[in-house]
């Protein structure tokens, strides 16, 4: 078994396994942590797949700002104890692991573990080993993509305005 | 200024009247109103009149002048327009309706002196309806518009039955007087849209000419026309089996049951059936049905009229009876002869509801003929008016009901009908007997009602009384225009005047004078009626004149036919069950379960029920409960993978 | 075990989008329920990124750094938004705001 292989497998199974901690546990703080666990993971997977960028990306923003803000405002509303009504009607429960178990086996029955893309597009252009680094996607982003960038940067000030304005205090 | 142009004022007077009474008689007062009301009827007779008198002075082949006012519709193939014909016929008749109609409206005046403002006004206004609906009825030119005045009498009639209507009773007559005639008008509309469907037109002067080439004579078209016509007949004339209402009818005021069931509204059958003469010779099958019909009611109401106390029952019965000899002479195609009966029936029979009414007002009210009696003294003009009325429908000669009747039941034994001819007779005998019981009761013998109306009995003012004269001289020269030709030769050459009058009319190839080419024979049947009403006038006299315990003794020796006689043959009754009760079930039936069950409870309920209860189910959905919301949406995405991977 | 393949990454990317699905079906809490999407999100960004890879297309990778920077910003104001709502009800507990029932 090739390295990669061993990497997939160990990264993908903490994954899988960190992201039913975060839906099941009973403290919100231990979820944000098993979450950042996760998004570490799925990190890896990333650089597995020779996107370093993104993988570094994933680590910064993600895992670095939106899980600490996250965390933030568990603190800020004093979320750190297990809340008594955080338990949903068995029915539900029910309800829910079966159309997850029928999605994914929808999904699986279609034959997704053997999936092979055709390949398209300009791909010969680029080797795959210099597919995901950070001049090759620096050289699409501000020359093919330029216009959802400036977009994307518009709608950050946007949400940073809004989130100023949700979150004040009615006086 | 030709006379035709000026016909549509014959019924557009009493039209005025009707709408000045309706609308302001009650403000203008009992005097205006006692003017307006009897004048336009008087203005329309002169107009009728004048008419009249026109025609005479035409050839009897040009004798039919006509005005077209407008036409009412035209609808694709249909077209009626609002016409009047003047002819020999219907100027005959417009000269009935408007003067007969004159006397009582003038006599009216005095009978209903005692209402009040409002009540005055409104027995005039619908005299005036009534009277132009009858105008329209015999002038028009067309079967619509005939029946316009048909349904437009029988409105009339129902207003005027029930006109003291605060009296329950009063209401029902008129109620029933108008359903009942209701079924006849049902199928006279049938035998219309028969007509129409045949012939493509209602005219009378598209129909009747062309009746023998369009219609198969003896064909089953010409039967159904007839026979569907001739049932709307037996409903406006009260003949068997439509004939129930007109006893009942007579709980109106008696001025009215003299113009209306006497004198005209029951009489349009006769006309109608006149007027169509030329379609009814094309059946000879109906003509039969209508003359058995005929003679049956004549005898069959004669029998009833024997027994009642009521006088204006007697005379309404009386009514019946001569109605049914009016069609016995249609029905064997003798049309002049039936008119002419039907002119003299309006004079004699009109005065005797208006001497009736003379008695009724002079006795407060009384119409018993038990608690009469012996009024000869107290009340002579109406005493001898009565008289000659009495006489001329008990058929005595020279007076006007010999010649008319006597004429009917030559024709009938000429054309065949032995049987019918016998009917008629010992119906005619029938007729004296009861009539000059009547008669007796009322005026002679001992009075036997309360003092304190003895003491008020007293004879009737002018505005009464002059009617009755005027009546009275009519019923005892109205007959000299029918002299048959066997007296009339011998007389030296007084003619039928009235059959001539009428010939142009009924010139469908009937050998009129050819069957007057028997005198002696004619003599014997002549004498024959007057042997019988004579009889009947004896036998009268004896039974309540000189043996007056003799009637209660025959009547409870023979108590089982007396019984049946006095309940009329339980006929009433026997409608009632039959009729009546399963149609007011069958009204209940829709009532409850069709219209409160089925269309308010499960239609519109139901309905309403429903929508309530799908907009539940679908409020139910909105729980407000988020993860509820989220799981159905990931549900339909599932789905949707499903579909799109597996479908 | 052979060779990881694209349907290697496509499976564990529709397991964890399950499992997301299923934290956002099943908890109470608003905020576990912000993180069950975010797991969503991360999953849809590892099949963007296994097909850019297998198919050479750069596009999928730039969809994914949008993606982050989308879910930075929603995160944000979702944020923004529980803190608005807590200050309301005092609670995060999202079956008491119903008022859309009906």
């Amino acid at each position: 078994m090739s390295g990669l292989a061993v990497a997939f497998w160990i990264l993908a199974a903490v994954a899988v396994l960190a992201s039913l901690l975060v839906i099941t546990s009973r403290n919100p703080v231990a979820s944000v942590l098993y979450l950042v666990v996760s998004f570490f993971c799925l990190a890896g997977l990333f650089v597995t797949l020779n996107s370093h960028f993104l993988a570094a990306i994933q680590v910064i923003v993600y895992a670095g700002a939106i899980m600490v803000l996250f965390l933030f405002v568990v603190m800020l509303l004093n979320l750190g104890t297990p809340q008594w009504f955080d338990v949903a009607a068995t029915p539900l429960k029910a309800a829910a692991l079966l159309l997850g178990v029928a999605f994914v086996g929808a999904l699986a029955a279609t034959g997704l573990g053997s999936f092979e893309p055709v390949a398209r597009g300009p791909a010969s252009a680029i080797s795959p080993d210099v597919l995901g680094s950070t001049e090759a996607m620096a050289t699409a982003l501000y020359s093919t993509y330029y216009l959802p960038f400036l977009v994307t940067a518009l709608l950050l000030l946007v949400a940073m305005v809004g989130a100023v304005v949700l979150a004040r205090r009615e006086r | 200024m030709e006379i035709e142009h000026w016909i549509w004022l014959v019924p557009a007077l009493p039209l005025a009247g009707f709408l000045v009474n309706g609308l302001l008689g009650r403000r203008l007062g009992k005097g205006a109103v006692s003017v307006i009301g009897p004048g336009v009827v008087g203005g329309s007779f002169a107009f009728a009149l004048a008419l009249f008198l026109h025609l005479t002075r035409l050839a009897p082949e040009a004798r039919s002048i006509g005005q077209t006012l407008y036409s009412w519709m035209s609808a694709g193939d249909f077209e009626a327009s609002v016409g009047f014909l003047v002819d020999p016929l219907s100027a005959t008749l417009m000269l009935v309706v408007t003067g007969v109609g004159f006397l009582i409206h003038v006599y009216s005046v005095g009978y209903m002196h005692d209402e009040d403002d409002a009540g005055f006004a409104r027995y005039f206004t619908y005299l005036n309806l009534f009277t132009f609906a009858m105008l329209l009825l015999v002038m028009a030119d067309n079967y619509l518009l005939l029946f316009v005045g048909w349904e437009g009498v029988g409105l009339c009639s129902y207003l005027l039955i029930g006109f003291w209507f605060k009296d329950q009773d009063n209401a029902s007559a008129g109620k029933k007087a108008f359903i009942v005639n209701r079924i006849g008008d049902f199928a006279f509309l049938l035998g219309i849209f028969l007509m129409f469907g045949s012939f493509g037109s209602v005219a009378f002067a598209d129909v009747l000419p062309q009746a023998a080439s369009i219609l198969q004579p003896g064909g089953p078209l010409a039967f159904w026309i007839c026979l569907f016509l001739f049932v709307g007949a037996v409903g406006k004339s009260a003949q068997i089996p439509l004939y129930v209402w007109l006893p009942d009818a007579m709980a109106g005021p008696t001025p009215v049951s003299a113009l209306i069931h006497a004198a005209t509204m029951v009489t349009a059958g006769v006309y109608m059936v006149a007027r169509s003469h030329a379609l009814y010779d094309l059946a000879p099958a109906v003509l039969a049905i209508v003359a058995g019909i005929g003679a049956a009611t004549a005898l069959y109401a004669a029998t009833i009229g024997l027994v009642q106390t009521d006088i204006k029952k007697v005379l309404a019965y009386s009514t019946i009876s001569q109605l049914g000899y009016m069609f016995l002479g249609v029905g064997v195609a003798a049309y002049a002869a039936g008119i002419f009966h039907l002119v003299t029936h309006a004079f004699f029979k009109a005065l005797l509801f208006l001497g009736a009414g003379s008695v009724i007002h002079a006795l407060h009210g009384e119409q018993d003929m038990r608690r009469m009696g012996g009024l000869k003294g107290s009340m002579p003009i109406t005493y001898w008016t009565m008289l000659a009325a009495t006489l001329a429908i008990a058929g005595i000669p020279p007076l006007a009901g010999f010649f008319s009747k006597d004429e009917i039941l030559w024709r009938a034994w000429d054309a065949g009908h032995p049987v019918l001819w016998a009917i008629g007779l010992f119906t005619a005998g029938l007729t004296a007997l009861y009539m000059f019981r009547l008669f007796f009761l009322t005026f002679h013998g001992d009075f036997r009602g309360s003092g304190e109306q003895r003491q008020q009995v007293h004879e009737s003012p002018p505005s009464m009384s002059a009617p009755l004269v005027a009546l009275g001289v009519l019923s005892v020269i109205g007959g000299w225009i029918g002299i048959p030709p066997a007296i009339g030769n011998a007389l030296g050459g007084a003619g039928n005047a009235i059959e001539s009058w009428l010939a142009p009319v009924f010139e469908s190839g009937h050998a009129t004078d050819a069957a007057h080419a028997v005198p002696p024979v004619e003599y014997a049947l002549m004498s024959a009626s007057i042997a019988v009403a004579l009889l009947g006038i004896l036998a009268a006299r004896y039974l309540w004149l000189r043996r007056p315990e003799l009637p209660r003794e025959i009547a409870h020796r023979f108590q089982a036919p007396a019984t049946i006689l006095s309940h009329k043959y339980y006929v009433d009754e026997l409608y009632d069950l039959v009729v009546v009760r399963p149609y007011n079930a069958l009204s209940r039936f829709a009532w409850r379960v069709i219209d409160e069950g089925l269309i308010d409870g499960l239609l519109v309920g139901g309905t309403s029920a429903v929508v309530k209860w799908q907009s539940k189910i679908s409020g139910g959905w909105q729980t407000g409960a988020i993860p509820t919301y989220v799981t159905v949406f990931f549900g339909g995405v599932v789905a949707i993978l499903v579909y799109y991977l597996f479908g | 075990m052979s060779e990881i393949g694209v349907g290697h990454y496509l499976t564990l990317s529709a397991v964890l989008f399950t499992i997301g699905v299923i934290g956002v079906l099943t908890r109470k809490n608003a905020i576990i329920v912000f993180m069950s999407i975010e797991i969503m999100l991360n999953a849809a960004n590892l099949a963007f990124v296994t097909f850019a890879r297998a198919t050479g297309d750069l596009g999928g990778m730039v969809m994914v750094l949008f993606v982050i920077a989308v879910a930075a910003a929603e995160a944000a104001v979702g944020l923004a938004i529980i803190v608005a709502m807590f200050r309301h009800r005092e609670t995060v507990n999202v079956d008491v705001f119903n008022t859309l029932r009906g």
